[in-house]
């Protein structure tokens, strides 16, 4: 078993060290757009380009969706949807150098695959609603707001964090 | 100076570019740093691991101090970054609900396109999710939209709403961040190491 923790701890990188170059990229990424990071931006464009090719009428016609149309434009062309092509690249990328490419279903011994399933589902309902009502999600609202001393970034963070710690107590069995 | 992008120094064909390279190092810099695990995120709402408040906080102090000297020596304009709009209602039910969806998806959206580009299956699941709730937020955007636009303050910093000098806020933030990772490490010497 101890060879076994020795292994876990250096499987990854430091975290002080990905911090590091995490900070040095937010501030490029500012210095470069005048933006920070992204994540759920595009989720939000792939919806809105669904609901479009499935009912242009009816995405016109949504008082939400119809802000991100414009005619003869894409929403998929779209500064986000290019780093998240690299967000995906570049995380295969890590993933085939350490080994850890796979399909997978990672969840604790103590709970099945289907409800690791069901619970990652309801996560990212939860997630996708509180990320479009915060205008953002941990990289655009919470790190990204952080970095430019962001009021609404820093609630953001606080409320995220703060709920999670407040919650994990009902659902410690789908992680320890 | 900078930005460079808003000051017209690129065109827009190098932007795709930079958006591409940005995000390549982004995702890499994710990944090799263990968020591409849900149980390793989730430790550290249980005390076993403490990645995600480490990588988070030394993120966010070397960008906040890094951009406010950057614009000290004059080589980017810190006025003309985009600072996300503050809707306190928005920040706060939002960022609740998405806490709520963290420690029962275990990713956040940016972690899970991580997992995805690694295989993970649950984290495709969790991405189908956020596009279900992001298509739910829009149908009934009716009923959102009061929280949604409520109690608007502008694109403010800190500074502003405490009345306090930016250095000020960074200083205080930087030793804040600094106990928390002293406490972190005395309380994961307590709990009990788990393998994931």
């Amino acid at each position: 078993m101890k060879k076994v923790i020795e292994d876990n701890r250096h499987v990854y990188w430091n975290p002080y060290f990905g911090g590091f170059l995490l900070g040095l990229l937010i501030i490029f990424t500012f210095y470069m757009t005048g933006r920070g990071l992204g994540a759920s931006g595009v989720m939000k464009s792939s919806v809105v380009t669904i609901v479009d090719q499935v009912s242009h009428e009816h995405a016109k016609n949504n008082a939400y969706f119809s802000r991100f149309i414009e005619e003869g434009k894409s929403p998929m062309n779209n500064w986000l949807v290019f780093e998240t092509i690299g967000i995906l690249a570049g995380a295969f990328l890590s993933g085939s150098l350490a080994g850890r490419i796979g399909f997978r279903i990672q969840h604790s011994p103590k709970i099945t695959s289907r409800r690791r399933l069901v619970f990652a589902l309801i996560g990212g309902v939860l997630f996708g609603l509180g990320a479009q009502i915060a205008r953002g999600c941990t990289s655009g609202a919470a790190l990204s707001g952080m970095a430019v001393l962001s009021t609404g970034g820093f609630i953001t963070m606080l409320a995220i964090f703060g709920t999670a710690y407040l919650f994990a107590y009902f659902f410690r069995k789908n992680w320890i | 100076m900078g930005p460079l992008i808003p000051n017209e120094y690129l065109s827009y064909e190098w932007n795709i570019v930079i958006a591409l390279l940005i995000g390549l190092v982004f995702g890499f810099i994710l990944e090799s740093s263990g968020f591409s695990s849900s149980r390793k995120l989730a430790g550290v709402f249980y005390g076993y691991d403490f990645a995600v408040l480490k990588v988070f906080f030394t993120a966010a102090i070397v960008s906040v101090i890094g951009l406010y000297y950057m614009d000290y020596l004059g080589w980017v304009d810190m006025s003309m970054l985009y600072v996300h709009p503050t809707y306190i209602w928005g920040a706060i039910v939002g960022g609740a609900i998405m806490g709520l969806g963290f420690i029962t998806g275990g990713f956040c959206p940016g972690t899970s396109l991580c997992a995805v580009a690694i295989g993970k299956l649950d984290a495709w699941v969790y991405v189908l999710g956020i596009m279900v709730g992001v298509l739910i937020f829009s149908e009934a955007f009716g009923g959102f939209e009061s929280l949604y636009n409520d109690s608007y303050l502008g694109n403010i910093t800190l500074a502003e709403s405490l009345e306090l000098p930016a250095s000020w806020i960074i200083f205080a933030v930087t030793i804040m961040a600094l106990v928390a990772f002293f406490i972190a490490d005395i309380i994961r010497k307590r709990v009990s190491k788990i393998f994931y």
